[in-house]
């Protein structure tokens, strides 16, 4: 049965399903109903829930709850995720599982509370210290962030990494019809590495200090191994019209859902264009894009940010066609109707 | 060997790992180690133990120690301990802490987890300078006091004034138990002793945020030999962080520890 849904209260109630055991989080627009939600409905189930100080405080909770062994998170907006960047480093280091909620908002600096999605960098390329890619995971609609929501504990779980779920302020506060999965039961049960007391076994320990040089390359040399695997395993896009197209737009989240309204207005006056749409950031589907890039005669990137994907479809395209970009900034977002005669300008540009 | 009429008075603790400490000659950090280890063999309490370790000096605490470890980033061991200590409220939470870690880059952390009355113990090591990084100022630095980066003395129309963390933290409702001491001899060092295990005391019975100063040496850092050292702490240190009982709530005056 499908309910209408608020993109916030359903990414929480998504985790809670997902069994969430331990949230921890700062209000910071436009994410504070997650929190909101949770403050409510994690005590009432016996799980736990902490206002922290900061985000810095926030993180570095889910740090300590994830080491534990607890399916732990936290969610916040960009100026938020920025600070959260030392507590992922160490979680990404050390090795635990924790997933991320990011409301991507304008910047820089304080910006505005508007939907953006200048996140781009700070979440697929690493973000903080040290040689990692969070796994980053874009919805464009309410529905597909539940879905992710749940994906999301079990990938982190799965490659003990950091899952981070990129939306912006327009998924997390519009309602839409959502089919909610059925509640999971806690599992408990011991992987070799929590947490809990060195009751009748050896003592463990999560560390991301590793003093000797040769020691801490071998450590990484194991990160790396398993970014690859994530690599391999993980790709996601969606694609819409793509089979005969002779022109692709390529973006995620919501431009990627005004792109496709722009899209089926293209296709009614008769221009052979498709939509490529990222769902996995990082791993980002570069083989796809190589495609894509030999398939159709031009490329168009919608962005709401300065054309941070952008590198990376420039990456996967090689040069093997002209790539044209269109990106708003400041929080805005852009109209079907201002997408729609970019793609006409990408037709002109190689005709 | 052991006959029924002998008894062991002395021994190396359980908790302590048999591991050669990486501590300077003259450093308390071993001491204060011991004194916890001879604390969680007393509650019998180590198999239920989880400690949080610093950036600093004792950013290696957990080679030490034969219990579950987690290394924190600098300054967040409190977010990170509330973090294990939600999800594991049925077993011992502790940090273990320096003057820069705790009273600088951790400030927010600490007197957050005090304020909200964090069911966790923090031993909070105070020897006013930065060890690890080769004696640089810390905020626990005394007036006047030479480090690498206060080469002149600690100015304080420049460089401010101590913190003095067990008065700050004392102030908050949600701490149950905030003390100082030292381990300067061993009258103040069996003292700590009982401060640390009231600590975990109140702990174990839920009463609260629980955190012990320990004033300590850095004789390296201080340019001084151990025994200099030890006087420096009773006769520099302590009239500028006296020593006493700042915080004991009307709760947990059962579980003091005498």
């Amino acid at each position: 049965m499908k309910e209408l849904w608020e993109g916030n209260q359903a990414i929480a109630e998504a985790a809670l399903r997902a069994g969430l055991e331990a949230y921890f989080g700062y209000p910071i627009t436009p994410q504070t109903e997650l929190l909101e939600y949770l403050s409510r409905k994690m005590p009432e189930l016996g799980r736990a829930f902490v206002q922290a100080e900061s985000e810095i405080g926030a993180i570095n909770m889910v740090y300590g709850a994830a080491s534990g062994g607890a399916r732990a998170m936290t969610s916040s907006s960009s100026p938020g995720i920025s600070l959260m960047q030392e507590g992922i480093s160490y979680i990404v280091g050390s090795q635990v599982p924790a997933v991320i909620v990011d409301m991507m908002r304008g910047g820089p600096g304080l910006g505005n509370i508007a939907p953006g999605q200048a996140d781009y960098f700070q979440l697929t390329k690493g973000g903080g210290h040290g040689d990692y890619h969070p796994l980053v995971l874009a919805p464009w609609s309410v529905q597909e962030a539940v879905d992710l929501t749940i994906d999301a504990f079990d990938l982190a779980e799965k490659y003990r990494h950091v899952v981070i779920l990129a939306a912006d302020g327009n998924i997390g506060q519009m309602m839409e019809p959502v089919e909610m999965p059925a509640p999971r039961k806690i599992q408990k049960r011991d992987r070799g590495w929590e947490l809990t007391g060195a009751h009748a076994r050896d003592r463990r320990l999560i560390t991301s200090i590793y003093l000797q040089p040769e020691v801490l390359h071998a450590h990484n040399e194991k990160l790396q191994a398993k970014q690859r695997v994530i690599e391999q395993e993980q790709v996601r896009y969606h694609e819409f019209l793509m089979d005969d197209a002779e022109y692709a737009v390529i973006a995620f989240g919501t431009s990627a859902r005004v792109a496709h309204t722009a899209i089926t207005w293209a296709r009614k006056k008769g221009t052979r264009v498709g939509l490529h749409r990222p769902v996995s950031l990082y791993p980002f589907p570069y083989a796809r894009v190589a495609e894509i890039s030999k398939q159709v005669r031009a490329i168009l990137v919608v962005e709401m940010n300065a054309g941070q994907m952008l590198e990376d479809v420039r990456l996967g395209a090689a040069e093997r066609a002209p790539i044209s970009f269109y990106g708003v900034m400041g929080g805005l977002v852009p109209f079907p109707d201002e997408v729609l005669p970019e793609i006409e300008k990408l037709v002109n540009s190689v005709q | 060997m052991l006959t029924e009429d002998m008894q062991i008075v002395y021994q190396y603790p359980h908790a302590l790992a048999p591991a050669v400490t990486h501590y300077c000659p003259g450093c308390t950090h071993g001491v204060i180690h011991r004194l916890i280890a001879e604390v969680m063999d007393e509650m019998n309490i180590r198999e239920k133990t989880i400690g949080v370790a610093p950036v600093g000096c004792s950013v290696f605490i957990y080679n030490y120690f034969d219990c579950d470890f987690a290394e924190a980033a600098h300054g967040r061991a409190p977010a990170m301990a509330t973090g294990l200590k939600r999800v594991h409220p049925d077993r011992v939470v502790f940090t273990y802490q320096g003057d820069g870690d705790l009273a600088a880059i951790g400030t927010a952390e600490i007197i957050h987890a005090a304020a909200r009355g964090e069911n966790i113990s923090v031993f909070f090591v105070n020897n006013a300078v930065y060890g690890m990084t080769g004696g640089q100022m810390a905020p626990t630095t005394l007036p006047g006091m030479k480090t690498t980066s206060s080469p002149t003395g600690r100015d304080v129309e420049l460089a401010g004034f101590p913190l003095r963390v067990a008065e700050l933290l004392a102030q908050m409702t949600g701490a149950a138990y905030v003390v100082r001491r030292s381990v300067h001899d061993p009258g103040n060092i069996n003292k700590t002793k009982k401060a640390i295990r009231t600590a975990l005391n109140v702990q174990m019975n839920q009463a609260g945020f629980s955190l012990v100063e320990i004033l300590s040496s850095c004789p390296t850092n201080w340019g001084m030999s151990a025994l200099d050292a030890l006087k420096f702490v009773k006769e520099q240190m302590i009239p500028n962080y006296p020593l006493g009982d700042y915080k004991v709530a009307d709760s947990v005056k059962s579980f003091i520890v005498s």
